[in-house]
């Protein structure tokens, strides 16, 4: 099937069967990187991008269920790589190896839009789903917490 | 002595039958030519239009990869599968020859333009309450949609239920023809969304248990029902949401594909949504909501607002036992979108208030965790993945068992892992 969706703001036609997870149309039609892939079933979080604003994983997720969608990954999170997540992820030195970090942020990206004042409770509950192979999950907590901060002193 | 009674059963046999074929024979409307576009003032073609999707016609009579309104939809009854016909105005394989008065006719009885009984799978006992204006304004809707030839799907039903005329039988025992007549105790709302609910709009068909005959079931009317591997809930007080459904909540449900109280349409309902309903004014879906208020008792409880549910103070947070596996899937695939805390975010389905979740069957539960919800169904651009290649029979199972009892105060689903894999297998074939 011809499907035409957006990308980081930017309008793709793609030709693909429509079982085709998202996960592959970003990768490897669209050519954006960032996005990983894990464990192909949705349980690690490493493929989260946005699905009109919302984060979802894109390697559960045919090609047939985003007809239209406009798709954020990583890449367009902030066009200068700005968002308040990933200076916060920064200023922490969250990642170790980085191949979760993506998909980590993207998810607590919908996480502080839902909760803008986060607990540990919101967390726990919301990035469970996102795998960190080499145990970074406290210096993950401690940079959503100070994104938080920054987005709400914005607010 | 035994040869002659079975003549005698033979012979009354034959009268029986040779009878049923005469009362059952009607008379062929004479064809006419194709009427083209320009028969019908626009006016009545949009009004047409907007009766059709009140109606769903597309819905029955378009397959998945098929054309619109060229039919082929099979439906699994237990007779066999019949399957949909070609309404299109195409003289050989669809209805183009059918004169106002053939096509008045198989709506409000039944019969073909050539004399042959429909089945029932075809819901004549509700559209027989359409009044003719309606009728008129469908006719020409219908009529000047572009002719299409598909030439109809064979039913495999068996004997004896592929015997056209003993549809006759079931007419004289089920069907009462008869326009809409309004309940002058009630008020005009009423009788509108009365009028739309029972007759274009067919909603007991699916949310009405049928008999062994395949009749809906006067005496359960609106119990909710199964079909096609979903569960058509109940529209009457015996509806086991926790929130009751009001008319403001039914109306917004039947906008917009979902509200946060009740959660997201699925399956063939975000058909009827979407594609049908939505051409319906505000004013006909309050009508409808408003009835269906009086009918589940709702209209006299006080309204709900996402304020007084958000009191209870909902918190899906899991001190999950690491030994429960259906806790342990939630925990990892489901709570990062259904994780609430304090005022509920409708792009957050809140599970505790769920409908599939607390239905007395869990087939929606499970259709929607197979094959999840497309950004077009439901609330639109909300869009959940199915797990059918992620999950087992038994892990969907684990995790049905654990939300149901975790969320909800309904009794424990029986059969939950052989439920799943029935419905994983189920070709909808369409």
């Amino acid at each position: 099937m011809k499907e035409t969706l957006t990308f980081n703001g930017q309008t793709v036609t793609v030709e693909a069967d429509g079982n085709t997870p998202l996960l592959w149309i970003i990768r490897d039609s669209v050519g954006l990187k960032g996005t990983k892939y894990g464990c192909g079933i949705g349980m690690c979080g490493a493929c989260t991008v946005h699905v009109d604003g919302r984060a979802i994983r894109s390697c559960v997720t045919p090609l047939s269920a985003v007809r239209g969608a406009k798709i954020t990954t990583i890449e367009g999170l902030d066009p200068e790589g700005q968002h308040p997540l990933q200076k916060a992820w920064i200023a922490t030195q969250a990642p170790q190896c980085g191949y979760c970090q993506s998909g980590q942020i993207m998810q607590a990206a919908t996480l502080l839009k839902d909760f803008p004042h986060v607990n540990d409770q919101d967390i726990d509950n919301v990035m469970n789903g996102n795998l960190c192979r080499c145990m970074a999950y406290v210096r993950i907590r401690k940079a959503i917490k100070l994104a938080a901060m920054e987005l709400l002193q914005n607010a | 002595m035994f040869r002659r009674l079975s003549t005698v059963f033979l012979a009354a046999a034959l009268i029986a039958v040779v009878g049923l074929y005469l009362v059952s024979s009607h008379r062929a409307i004479a064809p006419v030519t194709f009427l083209g576009v320009r028969a019908f003032p626009d006016e009545q073609i949009v009004r047409g239009s907007v009766l059709a999707g009140a109606a769903n016609c597309a819905i029955c009579h378009t397959s998945k990869s098929g054309q619109l309104f060229a039919g082929g939809v099979p439906f699994n009854t237990k007779f066999g599968i019949v399957y949909s016909t070609n309404i299109t105005p195409d003289s050989i394989t669809g209805i183009g020859e059918w004169s106002e008065a053939a096509f008045a006719r198989a709506l409000r009885e039944g019969i073909a333009r050539d004399g042959s009984q429909l089945f029932p799978a075809f819901p004549f006992d509700h559209f027989t309450k359409v009044n003719d204006e309606d009728v008129k304004a469908l006719y020409a809707f219908i009529m000047t949609q572009r002719p299409l030839s598909r030439a109809r799907e064979p039913n495999q039903l068996a004997f004896p239920f592929n015997i056209r005329a003993l549809q006759v039988g079931w007419k004289w025992l089920f069907f009462r023809p008869g326009v809409y007549q309004a309940d002058i105790t009630q008020t005009a709302q009423w009788n509108r969304g009365a009028y739309l609910a029972e007759g274009l709009g067919h909603c007991s068909a699916c949310h009405t248990p049928r008999n062994s005959f395949g009749a809906e079931s006067v005496s359960v009317k609106y119990n909710g029902a199964t079909i096609e591997g979903w569960f058509a809930p109940a529209l009457n007080a015996s509806n086991s949401a926790p929130v009751p459904w009001s008319s403001n909540e039914l109306y917004s449900y039947l906008r917009n594909g979902g509200t946060v109280m009740h959660g997201s349409a699925a399956g063939v309902m975000s058909d009827v949504i979407h594609n049908g309903l939505v051409k319906l004014s505000d004013e006909d879906l309050h009508a409808i909501a408003n009835y269906f208020a009086a009918i589940n008792g709702s209209s006299h409880a006080t309204t709900e607002s996402i304020e007084t549910i958000s009191a209870l103070n909902i918190t899906s947070a899991t001190n999950v036992p690491a030994t429960d596996p259906g806790a342990q899937i939630y925990r990892a695939a489901c709570a990062s979108c259904h994780y609430n805390r304090g005022v509920l975010h409708i792009e957050r389905p809140e599970l505790t208030l769920n409908n599939a979740l607390n239905a007395p069957s869990a087939n929606n539960f499970i259709q929607v965790v197979l094959h999840g919800i497309g950004r077009e169904e439901g609330l639109p651009e909300l869009m959940m993945p199915g797990y059918a290649d992620v999950f087992s029979d038994l892990e969907i199972a684990e995790l049905a068992a654990y939300l149901r009892r975790s969320r909800t105060a309904q009794p424990a689903w029986s059969g939950l892992e052989a439920a799943v894999a029935s419905i994983r297998t189920k070709e909808d074939g369409t």
